[in-house]
């Protein structure tokens, strides 16, 4: 089975605080530490499985720039034969309508069997999978959480609330959205890394893919971030101040005034 | 005028809350808005939602066919192509099933596409304002979205409170006889529903939960001991379950458990809308978390910025003096 993963690079916040920039239009993006997209490392991990069970390729593709190249090398090195940097000047600014017409020009090019993304990525949009189905016309399920290969169809698991599972059965070729979960992703180490340091990435850009320049870009873009704020939800929460022993004493009296030691 | 549609989620006959948060939302693009319910399924409990609707719709447009008793997307998103006018508005809800429909339902109606919204500014121009989250909720951002080919909008479920508005009184319109015969390549088989754990957190009042903050598996014990000292039981959100420390059945969120209990201690968890959609009945919430910015904060009544894997154990001990 041939299978193609899109992977990000994105922003790891999950242990580091987000600052504007000096603008205020724009996170800081300078400082913060990149790596793959979580839910991209699941599909690519749910990928190889697959091959190792019934034979064929992975291949791992993204679109971005020079930079991104690493997280395709990371994912090489989990095992991806092959990756792919989609990139050119006409693509800054696409929204995800854009995005995923140049994953579905890219898709065109190629014999793939299945197509995997992430659920989501960093700003949680949960579209780019579905939207790429339906350019390509191939049938798409989201929240993946298992998967069985079958003759000319899978079986898959759609995880939806409450912790139950939607069984499906799903026609081939199509796109499936992996959840976080579905499994065990492998460690990657340096020298796993090493030794794909010298592998030639292919680049591509419109023109191999044919992708008019007007489709995609900024001008194209229906939908745009126009800046960011920090959220105010809710009335916010009483922060306890002072030594860790006085923080501890207060949190104790607050907690069994609620009931909450038995 | 833009018409607006909302589609409606049902199951064995009965409307979940977002049929009437999707009215609240109509009503931020534009207040003098009476948007149309579109429902798809079959047989008596399509006819009950139909019911159901009439007291806070205007019109409903309804889609009966056998195919539909399941809401299978694949299938509704061909329904809905058949029968949606070009140009409009459709507010889905943003859960399981439309994160499965709307991305691939706009490419198909050529219409742009917005997920997870949680507050609207109102149409200027040809743009629709809105406001979404990124980054797990520590940051939100202003969107635009141009809606002159029409418009998929996911709502983030309990972002709209209902509107008390006088009974709308629905008139129900067949559109069934508009849509043609439907075949799945995407078939449904059935639901698995999810395996009971060792504890029903669901019915626990005091609730130690853990996050990605807790780091490492061998770190869970330190949240079993403060459990166990002020006798509680200990849950999760998501990634702790994905990372195989804890069972499913100790998640909460809207993919896990909804839980109603007294007292929650959210330990190392950064509160995306996923997990506090898992947490009913306005318990006490504290949150201990290293990050000052996480979106916890926002929705905890007491709130310490520390390292939790330290925090705990002290706590932990110094409960057991007390309560010795």
């Amino acid at each position: 089975m041939e299978i193609l993963v899109c992977v990000k690079r994105v922003p790891d916040t999950s242990e580091n605080e987000i600052e504007f920039n000096s603008a205020g239009n724009d996170i800081e993006r300078d400082d913060l530490v990149y790596s793959v997209n979580e839910w991209d490392n699941y599909a690519v991990e749910e990928a190889l499985q697959i091959v190792d069970k019934v034979g064929g390729n992975v291949t791992v593709v993204t679109v971005g720039d020079d930079d991104d190249e690493e997280i395709l090398r990371r994912e090489m090195a989990m095992g991806a034969k092959n990756g792919v940097l989609i990139s050119d000047e006409a693509f800054s600014g696409s929204d995800g309508t854009g995005i995923a017409r140049i994953l579905a020009a890219f898709v065109r090019k190629g014999n793939y069997d299945l197509i995997l993304t992430g659920v989501q990525a960093e700003a949680g949009r949960a579209q780019v999978g579905g939207m790429m189905a339906a350019m390509l016309d191939y049938p798409f399920a989201s929240l993946v959480n298992s998967i069985e290969v079958h003759d000319g169809n899978l079986k898959i698991s759609r995880e939806i609330a409450g912790g139950n599972k939607e069984m499906n059965e799903i026609d081939l070729p199509c796109v499936l959205s992996i959840q976080t979960g579905i499994n065990e992703p492998r460690y990657v180490g340096i020298r796993g890394i090493r030794q794909v340091a010298s592998v030639k990435i292919p680049t591509l850009g419109a023109s191999d893919l044919g992708v008019e320049p007007g489709a995609v870009g900024e001008a194209a873009a229906k939908v745009k971030r126009v800046d960011y704020f920090v959220p105010a939800l809710g009335k916010g929460a009483e922060m306890l101040q002072g030594s860790r022993e006085e923080m501890i004493d207060k949190l104790i009296e607050l907690v069994k005034a609620k009931g909450g030691l038995k | 005028m833009v018409r607006i549609f909302a589609y409606i989620v049902h199951k064995g006959g009965a409307l979940d809350d977002a049929s009437a948060e999707l009215v609240a939302a109509a009503k931020k693009i534009d207040a003098a808005s009476s948007p149309t319910a579109i429902v798809t399924g079959s047989g008596v409990d399509l006819d009950a939602v139909c019911n159901s609707l009439a007291a806070s719709y205007g019109e409903i447009w309804k889609i009966s066919k056998e195919a539909l008793a399941y809401p299978n997307s694949d299938l509704v998103r061909k329904a809905l192509v058949s029968v949606l006018p070009a140009g409009s508005i459709l507010l889905v809800p943003h859960d399981h099933f439309g994160i499965d429909l709307s991305p691939g339902l706009a490419v198909e109606m050529n219409a742009s596409f917005v997920s997870d919204v949680m507050e609207i500014g109102g149409i200027e121009g040809r743009y629709l304002k809105l406001v979404r989250q990124e980054f797990g909720g520590q940051v939100s951002a202003h969107m635009q979205c141009d809606i002159s080919e029409g418009a998929v909008i996911n709502i983030r479920p309990g972002a709209f409170k209902p509107v008390e508005s006088a009974p709308a009184g629905g008139k129900v319109v067949d559109k069934s006889s508009e849509v043609a015969d439907l075949a799945a390549r995407r078939r449904y088989l059935e639901t698995i529903a999810s395996e009971a754990g060792d504890v029903d957190i669901s019915k626990e009042d005091v609730l130690v939960s853990i996050g990605r903050g807790i780091q490492e598996q061998e770190n869970v014990e330190i949240a079993q001991n403060l459990a166990d000292a002020m006798g509680a039981v200990v849950c999760c959100s998501r990634p702790v379950v994905d990372a195989k420390w804890m069972d499913k059945s100790r998640q909460v969120g809207s993919s896990g458990q909804t839980v109603k209990p007294k007292v929650y201690l959210a330990c190392g968890i950064s509160g995306s809308f996923q997990h506090l959609a898992g947490i009913k009945g306005n318990p006490f919430i504290v949150a201990i978390n290293k990050n000052p910015k996480a979106p916890i904060f926002q929705v905890a009544d007491v709130g310490i910025v520390d390292d939790l894997l330290e925090l705990l154990p002290e706590l932990t001990n110094k409960i057991r003096e007390t309560v010795k």
